[in-house]
């Protein structure tokens, strides 16, 4: 849907929507660094060693890093849901969950089942085992597609191998049932222990997919006309969908390895956007990473600050707190549907 | 001919219904008649000890395994893995797929399980007795055993947990003093969940002494912040092998002295099956944390 579509709901302007974003993230940081384990407590003053070490070491990057992470979950559904025309598609899609989910149990039946292990896989770690396994999952389903030719094609072939690869998921932590509790920390996800080394990770990996999806935003708008109409206006479907596949899957694939499966936020961030202000597909996928940060890192800080010094899992908020802000979007206006 | 049939069949069964109780009293005049209360309230008579038993969670198959009865077990649930002899058993799936179908076929006197098991209504309206105990304290784990040996009419239930008794006894007097009193976070999982001092195995680790960083409000097995453990700066970790990607580099971490001066013990998988169990195991699972406390006070007496 375009920003011709449904004049009469009361529209944000696209740049002064992104600059709200930016500013409500702004905050949220502030925030962020002021609510620890201790409740809500902001000591700038930096006397304390410890307490500027949990602020600079664990509050700050875990705070930029839980925006980071959803910035990226947000962006890659927005990616997803203009190539496939569809609002039902996230981040997940594809393979890359259940691929990322394969790499995890692999590496953990293999790491505690040989006593040595094997070096360059511990080396590699959980994290570059779910980074390898949305690659491959990605991977999988394009070859199972014979190539982005057929958009329709594609999306069953990622569900099929999404099938496949969860049944083999669970077939090994059926023979290694102690691998249990760590592979469902995975899925749940947890912005608990993000660094600094993540940060620079996920916004370099940002920047880059940013800079490809924004690239082919003209093409996504053409798309938005259906797949015949897009190449007679002379859109190179086949390299738009190519490249608009690899910034999706780093995309997903980086936040899945530093977070685990976060649920919910790149679903519900365009959606969120597209109610909010008809753009174009420019300003959409802008806005969604920034929505998505936002209610990453919103749901972050309820996680912590709720019940410290303990924790909720942070997958809960963000589907209660997307979750319920949409329906209410949805309740107010007439929902036009999908972009 | 086929009415003949059924109403000879029923002849049978008739003289089996009849035949059965008198049965059951000749066994009962050897043994008393036993009533079993379950931790979902639900009774079950016993005239005589259950031959055929099926167990669906490990720390029951290893409480009747420690009580004596492990050549009765027909079936166990695919977590259960010791004793050695239980790996030959069919394993009858977990607590989400349970397979009724093959319990049934074995034909168990009695399915032992644990109360958020969701097969126990259906079992039961296959016509099994079902028994439901579940253990999350050491209270907990003499009562099960109580309740176990009163169902196969055990005479001396309670030697096995003396046993346990010793056993922690015996690791907590093993202890050097100077670790005595150290602050320990044990990470149950990477999220990172904590064992806090109301779980079983805080209670084993008050038991051998040391402080848990974890206070008893906050529950049993508390989802925690990175950054309380960083305040509260425990001298030693204790992990599964499972868990320990990664710890040395997690970010602030650095800070905290069992880090600083790599204190950390890392249980593998026997191990941590053993730590995870509230059962007749937990003499063991203290042994398990006296080891590795043992071994850090000494490396870290050589580091000084």
């Amino acid at each position: 849907m375009s920003r011709a579509a449904a004049p009469h709901a009361p529209s944000w302007s696209a740049w002064r929507l992104l600059a709200g974003l930016l500013l409500a993230s702004g905050l949220a940081l502030a925030l962020g660094v002021a609510v620890g384990s201790t409740g809500f407590a902001l000591d700038w003053s930096g006397t304390d060693p410890m307490q500027a070490q949990i602020l600079w070491q664990i509050r700050l990057p875990r705070s930029a890093g839980a925006w980071l992470a959803g910035a990226l979950l947000g962006l890659a559904g927005a990616i997803t849901q203009g190539l496939f025309r569809n609002p039902l598609a996230d981040p997940y899609l594809l393979g890359s969950a259940a691929g990322a989910r394969l790499g995890v149990a692999l590496s953990l039946a293999v790491l505690g089942g040989t006593p040595m292990g094997m070096q360059w896989l511990e080396r590699l770690g959980l994290t570059g085992a779910a980074f390898l396994g949305t690659l491959a999952g990605v991977s999988l389903a394009l070859t199972m597609a014979k190539g982005v030719e057929h958009t329709l094609r594609l999306l069953l072939a990622g569900v099929v191998v999404g099938v496949v690869l969860g049944a083999v998921t669970d077939l090994i932590t059926l023979a290694q049932p102690d691998i249990l509790r760590t592979m469902q920390a995975f899925v749940l996800g947890t912005t608990s222990f993000l660094g600094w080394p993540s940060i620079v990770l996920m916004g370099g990996v940002l920047l880059l997919s940013l800079a490809v999806a924004l690239g082919a935003s003209e093409a996504l708008d053409a798309l938005t006309l259906g797949e015949a109409t897009a190449e007679s206006l002379g859109v190179r479907l086949g390299l738009v969908r190519a490249l608009l596949i690899i910034a999706f899957a780093l995309a997903t694939g980086t936040a899945v390895a530093q977070t685990g499966m976060i649920a919910f936020v790149g679903l519900v961030a365009p959606h969120l956007v597209r109610n909010l202000c008809h753009g174009s597909h420019r300003q959409l996928l802008l806005l969604s990473a920034c929505a998505g940060g936002l209610l990453l890192l919103a749901a972050d800080i309820l996680s912590r600050w709720l019940m410290a010094p303990q924790e909720l899992p942070v997958g809960v908020i963000t589907a209660i707190l997307g979750g319920g802000y949409l329906l209410r979007l949805m309740h107010k206006r007439k929902y036009g549907g999908r972009a | 001919m086929k009415p003949r049939f059924v109403s000879s069949l029923v002849a049978a069964s008739l003289l089996a219904l009849m035949l059965g109780p008198v049965h059951a009293q000749a066994q009962a005049q050897s043994s008393a008649k036993v009533e079993i209360k379950d931790d979902l309230g639900h009774t079950t008579q016993w005239s005589r000890p259950p031959q055929r038993i099926v167990t669906l969670l490990p720390s029951l198959t290893e409480t009747v395994c420690a009580l004596g009865a492990c050549e009765r077990l027909v079936g166990v649930d695919r977590y259960s893995n010791f004793p050695e002899a239980v790996n030959k058993l069919p394993k009858l799936g977990g607590l989400d797929d349970t397979q009724v179908e093959t319990i049934v076929s074995l034909r168990p006197d009695v399915v032992l399980l644990a109360p958020s098991s969701r097969v126990t209504d259906r079992l039961r309206s296959l016509g099994l007795t079902v028994v439901t105990l579940e253990a999350k304290s050491y209270a907990d784990v003499q009562r099960v055993l109580d309740k176990i040996g009163a169902l196969l009419q055990v005479r001396d239930a309670q030697a096995v947990w003396r046993r346990i008794e010793a056993l922690v006894g015996a690791a907590a007097q093993s202890i050097p003093p100077q670790a005595r009193g150290a602050l320990v976070y044990y990470e149950v999982d990477r999220s990172p969940y904590a064992a806090g001092p109301v779980s079983f195995m805080g209670e084993t680790m008050a038991r051998l002494g040391v402080k848990n960083i974890i206070t008893p409000e906050m529950g049993p097995f508390p989802k925690i912040s990175p950054e309380y453990v960083v305040r509260a700066a425990p001298q030693l970790i204790m992990i599964g092998k499972r868990n320990a990607d990664g710890l040395f580099q997690r970010p602030g971490w650095d800070r905290i002295p069992a880090i600083r001066e790599q204190r950390v013990c890392v249980f593998d998988a026997q191990q941590s099956d053993v730590l995870a169990r509230p059962g007749p195991r937990m003499g063991e699972a203290a042994q398990i944390m006296a080891q590795c406390l043992r071994e850090q006070s000494s490396s870290s007496k050589k580091a000084r």
